[in-house]
């Protein structure tokens, strides 16, 4: 997978390499290369500190950025995925199970997207069924009967529009699984790691932290259905996906995430291992931070949280 | 949500592009006669007033305002209105094109948002009430409508009385963006609180009731009664229709099919709605009854 906005770099990149390949072979252009090196992190430079909000979808969706099972392996130990909402059938879209992150017991729950087309058809392209919100919360309740903490990774573009998936009560499965979210008196610990859509996300999402990775999005709405709304034209997209400040910053600023997770220079997908790391940090201060909560005003706190949410101001009424 | 005004547009038995509202019919005297939307009836407007707004023909169910609702639900003036003045900012500047819609709307509707909330009786017996209406901004969830159902509940609860919340929404509001969604977790947690309180939550969904309002409060009622025939559901049908690549079955998404699979109490028509909501609060609230 190939970005818009990355295409000069990789350009330049790929003569750096074949520089080096004619250098290895005896002809000493170590000197243009050592120049064309610099002039490559200048241009990942500009490239990074100038990305539109449009720019930033397209690196959420990256296939090679990393996924839950990435981080999963990478930042737990002992991870065994348990199957199944108990009444129906397992969600692939969903994963979770009962890891140790730092010697801690926890439960992680995250969407899988896939990083090709046969792991996204098995994945159902990371698009939860009600199946998957109802793993969740059976897990959820789990976790809390045994005072686990819980982390959730956000990354789906939303809940699986389909007829079956309707007729088994998508609407029902995300409701419920967002009250009970409100109510655990566990640590929850939410990190959007790619694309965050709507309630398909949010139904795994209700933190007493939540954490974005710095290229990613979360959104009331996909880019591209907003465009089809307000101006029936998804090829607007671009254009919605400003107007909608999906951004992390933009969240931030906005009070709804706590902390924006700096990523690599070039993105995730270009510095695996300091991304974890990064993500591994955030998680290791939050959670500590978490667990020194009694569990009553844990949730009091979150209430508050999710309380304080909102943009609204008392109407002046001029009299005439 | 992935839409949310899409599915409005796709209901076909209906006769035309309406939106289920009955229009005036045409000449002559158009003042006096509506059409109706569910299959062309021609009606006396005082007559259908008169009818709840229902079909006596076909026994559509046609969209109310809230203040019909409330009306239609409540006791004789006995409706006191909360939080008249909380209206939305525009924390995503969509510019004053999104700041004159909601002029607009408030102007139309007489309401500060897409929901009405209040107190009031109900045959004698004091809930909390909140009426969403579809002709506020297709009774779209942002801010605003969060901050008023979240505070209505939160008076129910110190108040100690039953809620009742009658909706109609296409689901969040693009238009304020991420704290849209947000307001699903905060009216979820209100709900909750009710619950844990032992106080009574009873939804009423009404023609539309879909996305972000039905991922959230809509679905989370002790008793969850339902319209006959409104449209109910997460995802939009054109969007399902352009996932899947098929054509959706008649009657998707309806209240009756929402019962059938489970998620909805009771379908319940709209001239029975006040009884029944009383009778069943009543059941849940005053365990004897003198006989």
């Amino acid at each position: 997978m190939i970005l818009e906005v990355e295409k000069p770099l990789l350009e330049l990149e790929e003569k750096i390499a074949e520089l080096k390949k004619v250098t290895e072979n005896g002809v000493d252009l170590s000197g243009v290369v050592r120049q064309l090196e610099r002039k490559a992190e200048e241009l990942k430079h500009s490239i990074y500190s100038n990305l539109s909000a449009w720019d930033r979808v397209q690196i959420a969706r990256h296939d090679q950025r990393p996924k839950t099972l990435d981080y999963i392996r990478e930042l737990f130990t002992q991870f065994h995925e348990l199957h199944g909402d108990r009444h129906y059938a397992d969600d692939a879209a969903v994963v979770a199970g009962l890891a140790r992150f730092e010697g801690r017991a926890v439960l992680v729950v995250g969407h899988q997207k896939g990083k090709d087309t046969k792991e996204n058809l098995h994945r159902n392209f990371g698009m939860p069924a009600p199946e998957g919100f109802r793993k969740a919360q059976r897990l959820f309740t789990m976790a809390q009967r045994f005072k686990l903490p819980i982390i959730t990774f956000v990354d789906t573009s939303g809940a699986y529009p389909g007829i079956e998936a309707e007729e088994r009560g998508q609407y029902e499965a995300i409701a419920s699984s967002i009250a009970l979210m409100t109510e655990l008196t566990v640590p929850i610990v939410t990190i959007v790691i790619g694309e965050g859509g709507s309630g398909g996300a949010l139904g795994i999402a209700v933190g007493d932290r939540v954490l974005m990775l710095e290229h990613s999005v979360y959104s009331v709405i996909s880019p591209e259905g907003c465009a089809t709304i307000l101006w029936r034209d998804a090829s607007k997209a671009e254009q919605a996906a400003a107007t909608l400040g999906l951004t992390s910053e933009n969240l931030s600023k906005l009070g709804l995430v706590d902390e924006v997770i700096h990523e690599p220079l070039g993105g995730a997908h270009r510095d695996l291992a300091m991304t974890y790391k990064a993500v591994q940090l955030a998680l290791t201060r939050h959670l500590g931070e978490l667990v020194e909560l009694a569990p009553d005003d844990l949730v009091e706190k979150r209430y508050q949280k999710y309380r304080a949410m909102g943009r609204v101001q008392r109407e002046v009424k001029v009299s005439p | 949500m992935p839409s949310i005004f899409d599915k409005f547009r796709k209901q076909k038995p209906r006769i035309d592009s309406s939106e289920g509202e009955a229009v005036p019919a045409k000449a002559p005297a158009s003042d006096l006669w509506v059409k109706c939307a569910g299959c062309g009836t021609a009606m006396y407007k005082k007559n259908f007033q008169d009818n709840l707004k229902v079909c006596e023909k076909c026994g559509h169910h046609h969209k109310m305002t809230a203040q019909e609702r409330v009306e239609q639900m409540c006791d004789q003036n006995s409706f006191s209105e909360w939080d008249a003045d909380v209206i939305s900012m525009d924390p995503l500047e969509f510019g004053p094109e999104y700041l004159n819609k909601l002029q607009q709307d408030r102007a139309k509707t007489k309401l500060s948002d897409a929901v009405l909330t209040g107190s009031a009786t109900i045959e004698g017996l004091r809930v909390a009430l909140g009426v969403m209406d579809f002709h506020f901004r297709g009774g779209s969830m942002g801010s605003a409508v969060g901050e008023k159902i979240t505070a209505m509940m939160e008076k129910a609860l110190d108040q100690k009385l039953p809620t009742v919340m009658i909706t109609s929404s296409g689901g969040a509001r693009m238009q304020e963006g991420m704290l849209s969604l947000m307001q699903m977790a905060r009216t979820s947690a209100a709900v909750r609180r009710l619950n844990k309180a032992g106080l009574p939550y009873m939804c009423i969904l009404t023609d539309p009731t879909t996305a972000g309002v039905a991922a959230s409060f809509a679905s989370l009622g002790d008793i969850i009664l339902a319209e006959p025939g409104a449209i109910v559901g997460f995802s939009g049908a054109r969007v399902i229709e352009q996932t899947i690549r098929q054509k959706l079955p008649p009657g998707f998404q309806t209240a009756e099919f929402y019962q059938k699979h489970g998620f909805v109490d009771s379908v319940v028509k709209r001239a029975e709605l006040k009884r029944t909501t009383f009778e069943m609060l009543a059941l849940l609230t005053r365990p004897l009854e003198v006989v």
